[in-house]
């Protein structure tokens, strides 16, 4: 193995990246493990904030609508790095006012939930429109027979609009999920120490950049692909009932 | 006339006053004694803005027609490069692409030394060059697989056709092909061109002044947070307004079928 990396010429870039201290694959392991949080919480929560949001927008009044309508318009115009740091200061500003008013010291608001809160609310922008895209295209006979049978709504949201909307909506959320992972790339501006950050300390303390980077994007590129493979059997498997599209069309 | 008539409603009357409550109370409230200083230098990153967009976009662009002609028709030893590219870069964040390209390559240039002797190398020394690079690319990457699918919506009958009556290859795709891949990518287009400006403010991490930077630097001189992220967030909307008015009247002008069945 070491005779190998010696004829290629990358020894110097495998101790650089071993695990050990003198190498920084361990920084580089913490960053990931710190993005693949926010990604998973930010995901979470945008398809919580999606759902509501959906729902608001499909059977809500019309001033919901309209106020719905008026935020994933601004979520989706505005560049996420700007978003992030209105909404950083907006949200430990209100954190510490509130603490504040309750008594308490100000408090320091942690990288992970911090990131979370922030990409939650931009992802649930797009959530939103993927979910009421596919919970647009269930058949709604579907739902009106939940409902002549006396359902209650939430046991129709859990038994019948989500399963019935799961293969419409797993590629855009495919989609979504890879957004947040690269946007947690954005938390490094606002000092979080995501793999990126990570990854940029780590080559400008070596000035081996391209090892690292190249190292790093290795790495989302892992993330991606290996999400595809999941993503793509969820969505095989939102879709066992219905008959395939490929026959007949084209 | 219907647009104007459905903002009269009662509801979206009251919305619009708040609105306009919340500007005033902006206005009066908050501080914006610092704007006449930073204007200048405001209206030089909004020029920077535009044109890094405008430049990597038309060069992204250009770049995506052989990326996406590639995947769509292209022999197996220029389709599996272009899909690498295009899995590549949209696999991974775009601040590390920047970050690679100025960090990685800018490290690397000063060590060759006719690479410092060049008449480029003036340039190779500033940022900017980097930021386009970057930006460039990461536009030709998604855009090559937006053009993948045009080119492979456009029918069959119609290639034939062109083939039929003796056109020449090159005049087919000049004709035929590339426009109607064109017409058909023209609203994922609009989209993906206001996903570019908001892929801007990332080359402000590599020290070019654009206005995102113009609105950090106002931050740290002055300790103001709100009133210039408010007024960029602003500015970035209406931007982005333009862009989707110019992608709807450019699809309006381009006469189009819609695809029947």
């Amino acid at each position: 193995m070491e005779a190998l990396l010696d004829t290629l010429g990358l020894a110097e870039a495998a101790s650089l990246l071993s695990l050990e201290p003198p190498g920084w694959g361990a920084n580089l392991l913490r960053g990931l493990v710190n993005s693949l949080q926010i990604a998973l919480g930010a995901f979470g929560f945008g398809l919580l904030i999606g759902l509501g949001g959906a729902y608001g927008k499909l059977y809500g009044g019309p001033l919901l609508r309209d106020l719905l309508a008026i935020y994933t318009t601004v979520i989706r115009a505005v560049p996420e790095l700007v978003l992030i740091l209105i909404l950083y200061y907006v949200g430990s500003d209100l954190i510490n006012q509130a603490a504040t008013a309750m008594g308490y010291d100000r408090v320091e608001i942690s990288g992970v939930v911090a990131g979370i809160w922030v990409l939650g609310v931009v992802q649930g922008a797009y959530a939103t429109e993927v979910l009421r895209g596919a919970i647009q295209a269930i058949p709604p006979g579907q739902l009106e027979a939940a409902r002549a049978f006396g359902m209650p709504p939430l046991m129709t949201l859990r038994r019948v609009t989500i399963p019935a909307m799961m293969g419409f909506a797993t590629p855009g959320l495919a989609n979504l999920w890879l957004i947040a992972t690269k946007d947690t790339a954005l938390l490094a501006i606002v000092g979080f120490s995501e793999l990126t950050l990570e990854t940029r300390q780590a080559a400008g303390s070596t000035r081996a950049y391209f090892t690292f980077f190249l190292a790093a994007g290795g790495l989302y590129l892992l993330i991606t692909l290996f999400s595809g493979v999941i993503f793509s059997r969820i969505e095989k498997w939102a879709r066992r009932g219905q008959p395939s599209l490929r026959e007949g069309g084209r | 006339m219907s647009d104007l008539r459905a903002l009269l409603i009662p509801r979206r009357l009251f919305l619009m006053a708040l609105f306009a409550g919340f500007v005033i109370w902006c206005a009066l409230s908050l501080r914006w004694d610092w704007l006449p200083q930073y204007l200048p230098l405001a209206l030089e990153g909004l020029w920077r803005t535009i044109w890094i967009l405008v430049v990597t976009v038309v060069l992204g662009f250009a770049l995506a027609v052989p990326l996406g002609l590639a995947q769509a028709a292209g022999p197996w030893y220029l389709a599996a490069p272009a899909r690498v590219f295009c899995t590549v870069i949209r696999g991974t964040p775009l601040l590390l692409q920047i970050w690679l390209l100025y960090y990685g390559l800018g490290s690397l240039f000063p060590q060759y030394p006719w690479i410092r002797g060049s008449e480029l190398w003036p340039y190779l020394r500033q940022a900017w060059p980097y930021a386009v690079l970057a930006l460039t690319l990461s536009y030709a990457g998604y855009e090559g697989e937006v053009m993948r699918g045009g080119f492979a919506s456009v029918q069959k009958g119609q290639l034939e056709a062109a083939r039929a009556f003796g056109m020449p290859r090159f005049t087919i795709f000049r004709r035929i092909w590339l426009p109607q891949a064109i017409r058909n990518v023209l609203p994922t287009l609009g989209g993906e061109t206001i996903l570019q400006l908001k892929a801007t403010p990332l080359v402000a991490t590599i020290t070019v002044i654009e206005i995102y930077a113009v609105s950090s630097r106002v931050r740290a001189d002055t300790f103001i947070v709100y009133e210039p992220l408010l007024l960029l967030a602003l500015v970035y909307m209406i931007i982005a307004g333009l862009i989707a008015l110019m992608f709807r009247w450019v699809e309006n002008r381009v006469p189009s079928r819609r695809r029947e069945g």
